[in-house]
């Protein structure tokens, strides 16, 4: 590796990916050998920086000049100016990279980073994903090295189980005692299997961290093999992720050439080997013993548990099963020790937890923050605020197993228990931000309609108690609702977390339990007084023209119906038989003279 | 097949080659190339070639080699400055590539200033 005086790195995650990064790159590196350039400066393709929203990102270096929105028309003048001249381009400048001085702002200083401590993100965007060298360089490996040449397996969990750390991929189960369980099963061979059957809407942390950082989570796989007697591992990858699949392939078949994998890894004892399978996009395979069984080539059905995996898992050995997140804090708690770790986040909940953010915030993106942030930290001091002025109105952590959390809750910090008392949960972390035009009774019926969809159909509660529920949601958004729609809610729900066979059916009424929970009014006015108060619902919105009706005809003129009604210069009606809320006349109103009611 | 040592071994290699991804740690000295207008009219490309050439022979993993604009003194240019961490920044004038490599050998490595390329020197020589 030559030594060049200005390192570019482009995005090169999936949000940034389809908004053009490859095209961005391609351009860039033309354009460097046009102006003699390639010699001088490399163009480096990372991982994500979190900052979706500002995407496709570009930062060059040694500056550390943060480039947001870049188009390929912009790389000439990026090139010709920055890279050839020096001087930075101001106006593709991100917009708090800036002082009002025109200095530039380190990147950590920005509000988006500032309150973030990125562990398992702490090299996506730092370094080429596809580079092992320079994986190597940020110290990857170096904890496996540490744990087969210096310490025996029982110390090696007894430091994971310290650290306190907890199942990042929701069910927040003590990953040190997991790995004991699958240490003390006695058997002729074993596996380790990390999950990477990201499901919930909305979250995408582990595709960024396989993408971003792959050789962390193949060392944490390694580390976890030499704790509990196992030589083989998979990666149980979804096929939506094509990017993360590519990267992961390639660190692999790097590791195995350096022999970080393999046998006798570094010289000892120890060989450890991963394979990829790839998952056909099934939200139940991210429940641990679907996913064996889809590994196995069986159809991606749950068994009842135990016997736990750590007893008889994957083609019936002992197994051991961890999300991705999970895996990439490993190697830092091996390095960093145990005390570093604990001073992290809260007692009960230690070290750092990854949200996507979504919805109707300003900064969609992803974001690492230490456990016991309070809510809203996360949402107006690194997510900026909800967009156009509008009001928060609440919160959905935990996709379709969680629950939403109202606006006035937003100062409980963000940790496993917390969040379990508020009636939500960790899950994978989603975190999906509602605002005033939300309806929450039609937030339920989304999610349950994705957990109807994604229900395996094995048991009868989750196949057709949750169906049930749907229908009922289903009439109440349409005004249908009836007396006791609220009661059978509460009466299926409670039945179908008591009875079903897995994890989506004991979750999948969450979303409803917690709505009616916190916004039970909005339930009632649905049915009772056949309204919306969000004014989100079709069916229970009626349209207006209020007294600011210049009478200029736009809107009957667009109406496709022909549902409004009035002389020029005078105020307009609307037929509301007629009318299908097609809402275009609202949007054609110069005057914001046409309210829903 | 990878030793514990060998893997130590890349870790530093490319630890220096990335080094100036890591904004906290930036200790580096730094090379101001002059590359504006007037700066490359006057050769400024080739001086820039000619730092990076030099360190790269040399193996400087912790020199940062950047340009600026104009700095008004256009009848010097090419120039570039030398700047050590915490010191004030040496300013070079009238550079070819001869002279680079003297600056990088004396001052980048050895940190002693070469007095006669310093813009002090050849204004009082005229």
């Amino acid at each position: 590796m030559e030594i060049y005086r200005s390192h570019v790195l482009v995005c090169g995650g999936t949000g940034c990916t389809s908004s053009g990064s490859s095209k961005i790159i391609e351009t860039m590196e033309q354009m460097l050998v046009e102006k003699e350039l390639e010699r001088e400066i490399k163009v480096i393709r990372t991982g994500c920086f979190g900052l979706c929203e500002a995407g496709p990102i570009v930062i060059v270096y040694p500056e550390g000049t943060f480039y947001s929105h870049v188009k390929v028309e912009d790389v000439g003048e990026i090139v010709e100016e920055h890279l050839l001249k020096g001087r930075i381009v101001r106006r593709l400048v991100y917009k708090g990279a800036l002082t009002d001085e025109s200095a530039q702002v380190p990147l950590k200083d920005i509000p988006f980073y500032q309150h973030q401590h990125r562990i398992a993100l702490r090299n996506c965007g730092v370094i080429d994903p596809e580079n092992i060298d320079e994986a190597i360089a940020t110290d990857a490996y170096q904890a496996l090295a540490k744990c087969v040449t210096e310490m025996t397996p029982e110390e090696v969990i007894e430091v994971i189980s310290q650290s306190g750390l907890r199942g990042r991929g929701g069910g927040g189960f003590s990953t040190g005692i997991k790995w004991k369980f699958a240490a003390s099963s006695k058997s002729d061979k074993k596996y380790v299997i990390c999950n990477a059957d990201e499901g919930d809407p909305g979250a995408f942390m582990d595709r960024s961290i396989l993408e971003g950082d792959p050789h962390t989570v193949l060392e944490a796989m390694a580390i976890c093999g030499y704790c509990i007697g196992s030589d083989e591992g998979y990666v149980y990858v979804r096929a939506e992720y094509p990017i993360a699949v590519e990267r992961l392939e390639k660190a692999i078949s790097q590791a195995r050439a350096y022999g970080l994998l393999g046998d006798n890894i570094l010289g000892t004892d120890f060989s450890f080997n991963i394979h990829v399978r790839l998952g056909a996009g099934a939200f139940v395979c991210g429940e641990e013993t679907a996913l064996m069984a889809s590994i196995e080539g069986h159809r991606g059905e749950p068994k009842p548990r135990p016997p736990f995996p750590a007893v008889r898992g994957l083609f019936d050995k002992p197994t051991n099963i961890n999300n991705v997140e999970t895996y990439a804090n490993i190697p830092p708690i091996i390095l960093n020790g145990v005390d570093w770790f604990r001073s992290l986040g809260t007692e009960k909940s230690s070290g750092t937890k990854v949200f996507a953010l979504g919805g109707k915030i300003n900064n969609t993106g992803l974001v690492e923050v230490e456990m016991g942030t309070p809510l809203r930290t996360v949402i107006y001091d690194i997510g900026g605020g909800i967009p156009k002025g509008k009001q928060l109105k609440a919160v959905q952590t935990g996709g379709p197993s969680g629950g939403c959390i109202p606006v006035d809750l937003l100062d409980v910090p963000i940790e496993y228990d917390s969040l379990i008392e508020l009636g939500s949960m960790m899950g994978s972390g989603g975190m999906i931000v509602m605002d005033e035009d939300n309806c929450m009774v039609d937030i339920a019926r989304f999610f349950l309609d994705f957990t109807v969809e994604e229900s395996c159909g094995k048991c009868t509660p989750c196949r057709i108690g949750t169906r049930r529920m749907l229908e009922i949601l289903d009439r109440i958004v349409e005004g249908k609702g009836k007396e006791d729609d609220i009661e059978k809610l509460e009466r299926l729900a409670r039945v179908i977390k008591e009875t079903s066979l897995c994890g989506l059916g004991q979750t999948a009424p969450n979303p409803v339990l917690s709505t009616l929970h916190y916004f039970r009014d909005e339930y009632e006015a649905h049915i009772y007084d056949r309204t919306c108060p969000a004014h989100h619902c079709r069916s229970l919105t009626k349209l207006q023209i209020t007294d600011d009706c210049r009478g200029c005809t736009a809107c009957a003129r667009v109406c496709p119906v022909d549902a409004i009604s009035g002389e020029v210069r005078q105020k307009h009606v609307i037929d509301m038989d007629k009318c299908t809320k097609c809402y275009s006349c609202i949007e054609k109103c110069r005057f914001d003279a046409i309210i829903k009611v | 097949m990878l030793t514990k040592e060998q893997l130590e071994v890349i870790r530093q290699r490319t630890l220096e080659r990335i080094q100036m991804r890591k904004e906290d740690e930036n200790q580096a000295v730094r090379v101001v190339v002059g590359m504006a207008t007037c700066g490359i009219a006057a050769g400024a490309r080739p001086i820039m070639r000619a730092f990076m050439d030099e360190c790269n022979l040399r193996n400087l993993t912790h020199v940062q080699i950047t340009q600026t604009g104009c700095v008004g003194m256009c009848r010097y240019e090419p120039m570039a400055d030398v700047i050590f961490p915490g010191k004030d920044p040496v300013t070079y004038v009238q550079l070819t590539p001869e002279k680079v490599r003297r600056i990088v050998a004396e001052h980048v490595v050895n940190g002693q200033p070469v007095k006669e390329f310093t813009i002090g020197a050849v204004l009082n020589n005229q």
